[in-house]
């Protein structure tokens, strides 16, 4: 989102729209990335329920990764996982 | 026509506090939160009378801290409602960190202070230092030299925060016990009058607005905040542009005139004294005997604080021979507030007069018409000396 100047956002700092949230990505905060291994993973989804941040994708229950736009790679996913399918590696692999 | 025994009949007898509780149930805001300290408690205590006396349908918070108190009105402001505090000193100070929140999220709150000296040592008298502290808070200020008039600042401070392009609380100013525990005639208006003059809180993004949710009071960091800081700057300067237009309706309401300021007998004046709240009725008894005397002095009173008027003030003291404000509070280290910001508006004014600053007052220490002649008999004899600090009623 372009910076908008004085004139042209509420006044007082209140946000007017519910929900936007979604236009910050928020997830260039990241030094630790979760690396989600399809194979060992069974959809038992205790990741989803502890992260803080809403950033497992799923579908009916069935998990489909991370979202990288908010996933602040705190590792919680990483830790409760029991079939150790989440790998939390330096974001520095991933420089290009 | 109002004949004159219609007029002696409105007129009532009170205290500065009753006065303003007055405004209060005239006003009946939807909230009132609030904690007790001298010399502010007459207005909560006769305020929560009215409310128990089912006179007013405002819903009263007995908070247990001040910080709850101003933290109660932030969130009933934002809620929509139109919402009021009174509060003190110490009762200020420890509000302080709310004060700023208030008028950073732009919440029309008026808030009666009844000044009193901030502690230490431990003082309940009136001084201005408690009010002074807030100057930068945001916070419109007016100041009452009677108890007519705080009266009938309360009523006119909801219509200026209210204003769309002001959206700003407004303290409104009165000095402790002299105003708010001194009784004096004054006359209080029709309630359906007062109704009518501050009509319907107009909400801006109200959070009881269910169907348009918003938030408030998010953090704000290098990315907007300098923005919304600009923003204050600009209610304040609207605060400004409008407060002659509402005074003005305020005149065609109640037929009393207020301004940025008063001029009592400056036209011809050598000596000006500028002056906020209470002393200036010390002041102008001053300055009608020095006149008796053939002396010309005449009196600069300043309504408003914040918004400051600067220009007003220039056209008033330009081409003076002397200046003299009167500080009931002072600046540790820098010039007293008000002086301060006097000499600066003159910095621009063609002919700028000898100033010279006198502090007095501090915790209520009395102020007498003798000590207000010294001050102006230095300045007619051209003894000022713009950058030392005077004294009135000071023991050396």
């Amino acid at each position: 989102m372009a910076a908008k100047g004085w004139k042209e956002i509420p006044i007082g700092g209140t946000i007017t729209e519910a929900g936007n949230a979604k236009e910050v990505k928020t997830g260039s905060w990241r030094v630790m990335r979760p690396i989600h291994d399809k194979n060992k993973c069974t959809s038992c989804m205790l990741c989803w329920l502890y992260c803080p941040d809403q950033a497992i994708l799923q579908t009916q229950g069935h998990m489909d990764g991370i979202n990288y736009d908010y996933c602040k790679g705190c590792g919680l996913c990483s830790s409760v996982c029991p079939a150790k399918a989440i790998e939390m590696k330096a974001e520095t692999e991933f420089l290009e | 026509m109002v004949t004159v025994a219609e007029k002696m009949r409105a007129k009532q007898a009170l205290t500065g506090a009753e006065a303003v509780a007055h405004a209060m149930r005239q006003i009946e805001p939807h909230v009132v939160a609030a904690y007790p300290i001298t010399p502010q408690t007459p207005i909560v205590e006769y305020f929560a009378q009215f409310v128990a006396d089912g006179l007013v349908k405002t819903e009263m918070i007995p908070v247990e801290s001040e910080h709850s108190a101003m933290s109660a009105v932030v969130g009933a402001a934002a809620s929509g409602a139109r919402a009021m505090t009174a509060t003190s000193a110490n009762g200020l100070a420890l509000m302080h960190e709310v004060v700023y929140i208030t008028a950073s999220m732009r919440l029309p709150v008026v808030m009666p202070v009844v000044n009193r000296a901030l502690s230490g040592p431990i003082n309940i008298h009136c001084d201005h230092s408690d009010s002074m502290a807030e100057r930068d808070s945001g916070w419109i200020q007016l100041y009452a030299e009677n108890n007519q008039e705080a009266y009938e600042l309360t009523i006119l401070a909801v219509r200026l925060a209210e204003s769309e392009e002001v959206r700003l609380p407004v303290m409104v100013c009165l000095d402790g016990f002299i105003l708010s525990h001194g009784v004096e005639p004054l006359e209080i208006y029709p309630d359906d009058q007062v109704k009518n003059f501050v009509g319907e809180v107009k909400p801006y993004y109200p959070l009881l607005d269910t169907s348009h949710p918003v938030t408030y009071g998010p953090i704000d960091l290098y990315d907007y905040y300098f923005e919304h800081k600009r923003q204050q700057i600009e209610g304040m300067k609207g605060a400004k542009r409008l407060f002659p237009a509402i005074a003005q309706e305020f005149e065609k309401a109640f037929g009393k005139r207020y301004d940025f300021v008063e001029r009592y007998r400056t036209d011809d004046a050598d000596c000006v004294i500028v002056a906020l709240g209470s002393t200036n009725s010390t002041i102008k008894y001053a300055v009608d005997w020095m006149r008796e005397e053939g002396q010309k002095v005449g009196l600069l009173k300043l309504w408003t604080f914040r918004p400051f008027p600067k220009e007003e003030i220039r056209k008033a003291l330009d081409g003076k021979k002397a200046v003299v404000v009167l500080d009931r509070a002072a600046s540790f280290g820098a010039e007293a507030p008000l002086y301060e910001a006097v000499k600066s508006s003159l910095y621009n004014a063609a002919h700028r007069p000898a100033m010279g600053s006198y502090i007095y007052g501090l915790g209520g220490r009395d102020i007498r018409p003798e000590d207000i002649r010294k001050a102006a008999d230095d300045a007619l004899k051209g003894e000022l000396n713009a950058d030392e600090q005077m004294y009135l009623g000071l023991r050396e």
